[in-house]
């Protein structure tokens, strides 16, 4: 639980969408190989918080973006191309999303998308990543079904071995569980804590009960502030502001 | 309760009247043209040049002559149309211009397709200097089509789930990888179906080829894009209102051929299209 080196610097960020101001001037340092993980009710900024980190929020043209975030030191707004940033740094949506593609092509999109092409080279990779994932064994057989065909659970394992496939230093989860049974549930738990160990993991849940399985350190967002940001033990039990009490415990109105 | 049922029978009943009024003009006009102009089909009037002042002889150069102008205006306004699809619907931002590209575009769809004639006659026969040929015609003709392929592509992209955009570009693919391997394969089929539209539209125009192309009797092939053509839907036109003393199987046989060709096209095409659905 040592923690390491800053691995993502945010300083002074906020988003604003027209005249919503959905983040207020957060900063806040996330360090290599921990589970930040986000907790907060809806609208409180978290996923747009998520999505500065690999400028997806670009996408959204209403989105207003001021403040800084560093990856290693690097402006990403200045030192590195918005693809290459996200490869760094991946993301696995609340939908599982699989392309309409086979199993095999979706898990070897990024990697085609950089230019690879050696079939070997992208076999070895889509192996490796559904492994990574706890998908493997399931799909070996069929790699070239629609992965439309595999179930929700699967589905989002395989979102997740997608973007391992580019193996990113930074994965993005946004409430990566929520439309999940307890038991896919706890596999994609799994697959997050053993991926802390090369990597930095955000994930942004609703599920406070989540947050402290698996979370190094914890934050807690309400209405585009970041209210409270310490180690998860300490979040879940011994919190130093009231409202972070009344929502872990549930007594939130 | 039972009011309630009768109700329903009713509207369902009114909806089944407004189908069949759809469908039985439909049927009239395929029956009545088939009955007529089968017994003028034959090898001589399909494959052989109109002789006599087209009083005999067949309509082979019509065919050919319909056969170029689907061809070339097609190979014209689908690459045309869909990338002007895919910058409005991609890459364009929602302003003024955006805005007013579209105006242009429903404007050009309610434009009458003799203004195209004359449109197509100005700029490309007499401007350009192409002459009255089958690239003029073509041109003109792809000009007509092009807000249906664009219309119809925009529909088709629109269709495909932005969280398909919004997955694709997380993994570092760029905005152009993006629509290239993920937005356009799931929108070809939509795009196939203006084209086939196109098609059936592109051979059965008669006014934006009448001062651009079409030859009112020119017994051979054409041998270039320069050059004057025949075409099936001037052809009956000219036979049936210009010409006195032909047989009325000639008139019924033109028109079987041109839906004929229509519908050969349109069934080739939806073939293409559902083994492209059924491959992935």
């Amino acid at each position: 639980m040592t923690a390491g080196r800053t691995k993502i610097s945010v300083r002074g960020l906020s988003v604003a969408y027209g005249r919503i101001q959905a983040l207020k001037g957060l900063s806040v340092d996330i360090l290599e190989n921990e589970i930040l993980t986000i907790i907060g009710p809806s609208n409180s900024g978290k996923t747009s918080f998520l999505r500065c980190l690999n400028r997806m929020i670009d996408l959204d043209l209403q989105a207003r973006v001021k403040g800084s975030v560093t990856l290693d030191e690097i402006d990403i707004r200045r030192g590195v191309s918005p693809e290459d940033l996200r490869k760094r740094v991946g993301m696995i949506f609340a939908m599982p999303i699989p392309l309409p593609l086979s199993i095999r092509d979706n898990v070897a999109y990024g990697p085609r998308m950089s230019g690879l092409r050696d079939k070997a080279a992208l076999g070895r990779i889509v192996e490796e990543s559904l492994r990574a994932a706890y998908l493997w064994d399931e799909v070996k057989d069929r790699l070239g079904h629609p992965a439309l065909k595999l179930s929700g659970g699967q589905q989002q394992r395989l979102c997740i071995a997608r973007t391992l496939a580019l193996d990113p230093e930074v994965i993005l989860f946004d409430e990566p569980t929520s439309g999940l049974d307890p038991i896919s549930t706890a596999k994609v738990e799994e697959a997050a804590l053993e991926l802390r160990k090369t990597r930095t993991i955000v994930l942004v849940t609703n599920n406070t009960k989540q947050a402290a399985r698996v979370g190094t350190r914890t934050a807690f967002f309400l209405m585009g502030d970041m209210v409270e940001l310490g180690p998860t033990e300490t979040i879940f039990t011994a919190p130093r502001d009231q409202r972070t009490e009344d929502y872990v415990v549930g007594r939130f109105g | 309760m039972r009011n309630e049922a009768f109700k329903q029978k009713l509207g369902f009943g009114v909806l089944l009247l407004a189908t069949l009024v759809v469908v039985i003009p439909v049927l009239a006009i395929v029956l009545l043209v088939l009955v007529k102009g089968w017994g003028a089909l034959s090898w001589t009037f399909l494959f052989t040049m109109p002789q006599d002042g087209m009083r005999a002889g067949g309509i082979f150069p019509a065919i050919i002559g319909t056969f170029y102008l689907v061809i070339v205006s097609i190979a014209f306004s689908l690459p045309v149309g869909v990338m002007a699809a895919i910058y409005l619907s991609e890459y364009a931002r929602d302003n003024a211009l955006t805005r007013t590209i579209n105006l242009a575009i429903i404007n050009l769809a309610g434009v009458s397709s003799v203004v195209y004639g004359l449109f197509g006659l100005s700029l490309f026969v007499v401007f350009l200097k192409f002459g009255v040929s089958i690239i003029a015609g073509s041109l003109t003709l792809g000009i007509m089509t092009l807000p249906v392929i664009i219309t119809t592509t925009r529909e088709a992209l629109r269709a495909v789930p932005h969280s398909y955009r919004e997955v694709s570009r997380s993994l570092g693919a760029s905005r152009w990888q993006t629509v290239r391997h993920t937005v356009l394969p799931r929108a070809l089929p939509g795009i196939l179906t203006g084209a086939i539209l196109s098609v059936g539209r592109v051979a059965g125009e008669t006014a934006p080829i009448l001062f651009t192309v079409a030859a009112f009797y020119l017994p051979k092939l054409p041998t270039s894009l320069s050059d004057q053509a025949m075409a099936l839907p001037y052809h009956l036109y000219v036979i049936t209102t210009q010409i006195p003393g032909i047989p009325e199987g000639f008139r019924y046989g033109t028109a079987l051929v041109l839906i004929g060709l229509v519908l050969v096209m349109n069934v080739a095409a939806s073939v293409l299209r559902s083994r492209y659905r059924k491959r992935r």
